[in-house]
């Protein structure tokens, strides 16, 4: 395993998860989870199917709940607290696989209401921010539709710009690529590319090992609920330490 | 060709032939009766036969509307005006238009009040259905409760002045606690409301004039269609939020409070509408001190409503659970609290979901209504089986007045029907 400290791009912690545990019922998901995340990074997330890389980032927001370990957000302890919750929620965004955008509210509309509500932001200013997300994602022309008028790529854009809204420290994106059509994926991964570019502290979980090798500055890999290996990617995909790693990263890459 | 010189063709047509219809084998009424209705011989007959039962429904129907008798006093005169044929006996529902519309004991000069709160009502109803309409007609509609009840009941005005002042305290009490927590604030709002209900009800008897403006009619006098309506608007405003406030219950993660919705609803829905009914007129005044009783309209008003909110509640719930988990998880991710959530997120969707189920349970509730004629309250079927129909003058005359009665609910429900298709349509945002 690779020396974490080199990999560091500031000192500022974003997440500290500490032996951190969880059961689905009677079934452990996730064991023994240690993961600090910096202000900055740019972690993806792999490992086969069932390994709990979903469930890891989604008890970040505590749309999960675990019971054992601890999880950190900006200093904040997540703890059955509600206020602490909703406030972790807001500092975080959130993609999800099938967009979740809300069908009966237009595009604007979608991206104006958490900011509204939540951050109580005067409606003309929310929208204002919400036309420049859109314009970032290049859909502006797209605010006055609703999002079933919109291709499955355009839909997770503005779900990227929904998040953005709320002027989140951390994104975390779960396989935001997985639903798509391969040729909606590129503009998808452009999108997340450029807001890595800007220094979002991102946490990934995709299959999309290109994305991983340009952006990422750290590659977590995920077996049997439990981290298994992690590398900066360079060294990740050219020489992994775990057989498991090796077998995984030959099947996915071999095809 | 479009290199072909003009004067090396030997004929050029100029203008281009007239259209020409297609055969009237293909195109036009031929066509469609062709298609529709005579398309095999079995299909032929068949429509031959339809055709010959609509005939006969008619030939029938049709004289003895058109024959009808309007001005007569009793059954005998309409019967020798129509000597022997065919024809309805329309007279009596002139004769006893007030009676069908408003019960037979509300003093009949006090007629124009309901009417007066009937035209309040449309006004107070539109911003509610039509939601284009200007949000400021809303104040209409919060005030109507209390202006109807003033004119429908009369009697002392400062009855629905105190009871507005009871709400307007919850309220004020409810948004000035709210911020700290939503119970607290809930609690405080009812705390203050049933405060200024307490005060005023030592207040009242003192403030309430000997003659009061409007002279009070008490609600065994109230009957006709009126109560029909009244007791079908009443219920159905107030099980809508019940109802969706037990679907919500239901699914809550407290588990007091979704075994109290959960037993609610099962115990409600597994009792008869009727035998709720007598419980009202009867049993319910052994639960209240003998002196102190609540008034019948009041009773029925409240079983009607827990009757359909237990349905709404269900269907409410149907809609719930159709939605995708990951509306609920957008909405949570966005740290968006459960109020925020359910009211902008959840419920709009959910509803949209439930509307045809709403609609059907008010539909119904409305029609069962005049079940309260069961338990001697004079609405308008009440009114037909009773003082109507027993009389000697019109003992006899069934057709014409359930006729009558069909028609002023199929009214009612059937634009509550188109109300809600067009509804449906108006909110279809998702697949465009």
């Amino acid at each position: 395993m690779a020396d974490t400290a080199k990999l560091q791009v500031s000192d500022e912690v974003a997440i500290s998860i500490q032996q951190m545990n969880k059961w689905y019922g009677t079934f452990h998901v996730l064991r023994d989870i240690d993961l600090t995340v910096y202000q900055g990074e740019r972690i993806v997330i792999c490992g086969p199917s069932g390994s709990g890389k979903s469930t890891l980032i989604r008890c970040i927001n505590a749309l999960e709940e675990h019971q054992k370990g601890s999880i950190e957000v900006d200093g904040t302890l997540l703890s059955s607290d509600l206020k602490n919750i909703d406030k972790i929620r807001s500092e975080v965004g959130m993609c999800f696989q099938h967009f979740n955008l809300f069908p009966h509210l237009s595009i604007l509309d979608n991206l104006t209401l958490a900011p509204i509500w939540v951050r109580k932001t005067p409606k003309k200013e929310a929208e204002e921010v919400a036309m420049h997300y859109l314009e970032k994602v290049k859909i502006p022309d797209q605010a006055d539709k609703f999002p079933g008028q919109l291709s499955g790529g355009q839909q997770q854009r503005v779900a990227i710009a929904r998040s953005l809204c709320m002027k989140p420290r951390i994104m975390l994106f779960d396989e935001p690529t997985s639903a798509l059509d391969p040729e909606m994926i590129k503009e998808v991964l452009d999108t997340m590319i450029e807001l890595a570019e800007e220094g979002m502290t991102m946490l990934c979980v995709t299959h999309e090992m290109g994305f991983a090798r340009q952006v990422a500055n750290r590659v977590i890999f995920m077996d049997e609920g439990q981290i298994v290996e992690q590398n900066e990617p360079e060294a990740f995909f050219n020489n992994p330490q775990s057989p498991r790693t090796q077998l995984f990263l030959s099947q996915i890459l071999g095809h | 060709m479009s290199d072909t010189h003009p004067h090396t063709v030997a004929f050029v047509r100029e203008t281009s032939i007239p259209q020409s219809s297609p055969p009237t084998s293909a195109a036009g009424p031929v066509k469609w009766m062709r298609d529709n209705l005579f398309a095999t011989i079995p299909n032929g007959i068949l429509t031959l036969l339809a055709i010959y039962v609509v005939y006969l429904v008619l030939s029938s129907t049709l004289p003895w509307i058109f024959n009808g008798v309007w001005d007569a006093k009793n059954l005998a005169e309409c019967r020798e005006i129509l000597q022997g044929t065919s024809g309805a006996c329309f007279a009596v529902l002139v004769e006893r238009w007030p009676q069908l519309l408003f019960g037979f004991k509300y003093p009949a000069t006090e007629y124009w009040r309901p009417v007066l709160a009937f035209v309040i009502m449309l006004v107070a109803i539109a911003p509610v259905l039509f939601f284009d309409l200007p949000r400021k007609l809303l104040i209409v509609t919060i005030l109507f409760p209390f202006v109807a009840y003033w004119l429908i009941w009369g009697g002392t005005i400062w009855i629905p002045i105190f009871a507005l002042l009871g709400f307007m305290a919850g309220y004020v009490a409810y948004s000035r606690f709210v911020t700290k927590s939503f119970a607290l604030g809930f609690f405080g709002g009812i705390g203050g409301a049933v405060v200024v209900w307490i005060i005023s009800g030592s207040i009242v008897p003192m403030l309430a004039p000997e003659q009061p403006y409007l002279e009070a009619v008490p609600s065994r006098d109230l009957g006709g269609y009126m109560l029909n309506m009244m007791l079908g608007i009443t219920c159905v405003s107030l099980s809508i939020p019940l109802g969706i406030a037990l679907a919500l219950g239901r699914q809550s993660s407290m588990p007091l409070i979704k075994w109290i919705c959960v037993v609610f609803i099962e115990l409600i829905r597994g009792v008869p509408l009727i035998t709720l009914l007598f419980v009202a007129s009867v049993m319910l005044s052994y639960f209240f001190p003998p002196e102190q009783t609540v008034d019948l309209f009041i009773r029925v008003v409240i079983m009607i409503t827990i009757f359909s909110a237990a349905y709404i509640a269900e269907v409410v719930r149907g809609g719930l659970a159709a939605l995708p988990k990951g509306q609920y998880e957008a909405a949570d991710s966005l740290g968006l609290d459960y109020s925020q959530a359910m009211r902008l997120i959840i419920l709009p969707q959910a509803l949209k979901i439930s509307i045809p189920g709403i609609v059907n349970i008010a539909v119904g509730l409305f029609k069962d209504t005049t079940l309260v004629s069961v338990i001697s309250m004079f609405d308008i079927i009440g009114m037909i089986r009773g003082p109507i129909l027993a009389s000697t003058d019109w003992n006899g005359v069934y057709w014409e007045l359930l006729g009558f009665a069909c028609l002023v609910f199929f009214v009612v429900c059937y634009s509550i029907s188109q109300y809600s298709q067009w509804l449906e349509r108006r909110l279809a945002t998702d697949h465009r």
